[in-house]
């Protein structure tokens, strides 16, 4: 369980995370979303002990990480978007190294024996880490979080280098650790969050912007009001047509001649009202087929996008803008 | 700390490092026996020892300048700082790795002795208390040069940081000449490291320099931990 409370980091005059509170319950996967420099890495460093806040508090499992480090860090394990590896050293040293330095009490050969067969290193465990490509790397990384079978799990950008294959045996992986850890993980790659995460906290120059699972965020931010529609007949008459709807706000032609004599709509409604009905009513009382209809519904992509340059919120923009007044 | 203990010696042979300061220690110290005790006839080791300070002035730093920095410029750091141990024991461990190293050279000053008690009558009191002297010294050194690479990301700016300060050090008692007597002599002549040694080799074993060398490497353990922790703060 983490519990994050307004949270602050300053680096002289820059703030680099302005705020910011989110929780992660116990056995859940809290996605952390942002653009380069969002601010990402440096929650993560103050959650883990390795920097300070400025400002707020970090629990991990109920206990201050600047209060009693030793204690919260006994909780966490670690991939920062570096791997820490000691390049002089075989994989197996090194793992016994972080063992010993973890203080860990399970038995040593068959702890560490899992956590490689688990993460696929068992191949390469008596090489020179200096000697491995990125993507070994990363997972010898990933091992040396996972010793000592910590219950929380913070990972900065666990799949960067990782080959198509590799990623999507790592996702699997987290999501199999997801369900006796707590895990907190960074991308800035989107599909994968939406793969693995059940909840999402999108942060943007250090403000947290949204934080809620990935399905609402998908379903707050679009839903019925937004449609697509493909009708045969005239596009002028049949935007005139459904322009009539009651709180309809906007009609566009999005294209013409999709199929022969078929053309695109799109449809904006004031939010709230489901149009849906009225379409397919009216378009029929005018003899107009009604080939396709479907809710405009934003991609996560989208919503991201929308989100940071600050589309959809607003307030990202007017800041901006107040700034510049200064 | 046992954990970073094991490992960074390990380190020290897995580079050549290790070997590449022990052989100079084992050189010196040899060629300074040979020329001082052995062509002069004497079973005295005082000039070596006196010598030897010169010698790991310059050399220590090649023990202690990738320690901290090391760590840091590799990320390394991000793994030592959130395991939960103390940062006093993570000092400790790089401290007691390079102490180790540089107590294993010291080693070999009382061998000297052995090799000339099979030749002559070898008074061992003065050669006990000269490498009690260089232990203590070597504190000094080790734990200034932890400091000052914990305050850098890059190795050979620690090596020379480490350096000129040894350099002040010894440099400190040439000032100390020119001084007028006064107050400031006073001071400047209780701090100086070199005369204390120096005073240890001719034979004068002071309780209040073991407790001065002895403070000084504390100190300098103290700062660097300060140096981490401030890491965090800033």
């Amino acid at each position: 369980m983490i519990e994050v409370k307004n949270l602050t980091k300053r680096y002289g005059s820059k703030t680099a995370v302005d705020n910011v509170s989110f929780s992660a319950e116990d056995g859940e996967i809290l996605g952390f979303l942002g653009p380069n420099g969002a601010g990402k890495s440096t929650t993560m460093n103050i959650l883990t002990g390795y920097l300070s806040s400025t400002e707020g508090q970090a629990l991990i499992n109920g206990v201050d990480i600047l209060e009693d480090p030793v204690k919260a860090k006994k909780f966490i394990g670690y991939l920062p978007e570096q791997p820490p590896l000691y390049l002089d050293m075989t994989v197996m040293e090194y793992l016994k190294f972080v063992y010993s330095l973890k203080k860990c009490k399970l038995p040593i050969k068959s702890h560490l024996g899992e956590i490689c067969e688990l993460v696929k290193i068992t191949e390469v465990k008596n090489r020179v880490i200096k000697n491995l490509s990125k993507g070994y790397k990363q997972r010898v990384g990933l091992a040396q979080a996972l010793v000592g079978n910590p219950p929380v799990l913070i990972l900065d950008e666990p799949t960067v280098g990782l080959d198509p294959k590799q990623i999507i045996e790592i996702r699997s992986l987290i999501k199999k650790l997801g369900k006796n850890h707590t895990v907190i993980l960074s991308s800035h790659i989107l599909p994968e969050v939406q793969a693995v995460c059940d909840r999402i906290v999108i942060i943007n120059r250090g403000k947290l912007v949204a934080n809620d699972t990935s399905d609402k965020l998908v379903q707050n931010l679009s839903g019925d009001h937004k449609l697509i529609v493909r009708a045969e007949g005239n596009p002028a008459e049949i935007r005139k047509l459904l322009s009539t709807i009651p709180n309809m706000q906007d009609v566009r032609i999005n294209r013409e001649n999709v199929e022969p004599g078929v053309s695109e709509f799109y449809l904006n409604a004031k939010e709230g009202n489901d149009i849906r009905r009225e379409v397919s009513k009216r378009l029929a009382s005018r003899n107009y087929p009604l080939l396709m209809m479907k809710s405009s519904e934003l991609t996560l992509e989208e919503i991201f996008l929308k989100i940071t340059t600050g589309d959809i919120y607003g307030n990202i923009d007017d800041e901006e803008k107040k700034s510049k007044r200064k | 700390m046992l954990a970073i203990f094991k490992r960074e010696l390990k380190a020290y042979f897995t580079s050549p490092l290790g070997y590449v300061f022990l052989a100079i220690f084992y050189a010196f110290s040899g060629v300074f026996f040979w020329i001082f005790s052995l062509e002069m006839g004497t079973t005295d080791l005082s000039t070596a020892f006196l010598l030897m300070f010169i010698v790991l002035m310059v050399f220590v730093p090649l023990l202690t300048m990738r320690l901290l920095s090391e760590d840091k410029k590799q990320k390394t750091d991000q793994l030592t700082l959130t395991a939960p141990i103390s940062l006093f024991s993570i000092v400790m461990g790089k401290f007691l790795a390079a102490y180790a190293i540089f107590a294993a050279g010291v080693a070999v000053m009382p061998v000297y002795g052995f090799v000339m008690s099979s030749f002559a009558k070898v008074s061992w009191l003065p050669i006990w208390g000269n490498t009690l002297g260089l232990l203590l010294l070597g504190g000094i050194f080790v734990s200034g040069g932890l400091f000052i690479s914990a305050l850098t990301e890059n190795q050979m700016i620690a090596a020379i940081g480490s350096f000129f300060i040894n350099l002040m050090v010894l440099l400190l008692d040439t000032l100390i000449g020119m001084v007028p007597s006064g107050i400031v002599k006073t001071i400047l002549g209780s701090i100086s490291v070199y005369s204390r040694y120096a005073e240890i080799t001719n034979g004068i074993f002071s309780l209040s320099s073991v407790i001065f060398f002895l403070s000084v490497t504390f100190i300098f353990l103290f700062l660097t931990v300060r140096v981490l922790e401030k890491k965090r703060w800033a």
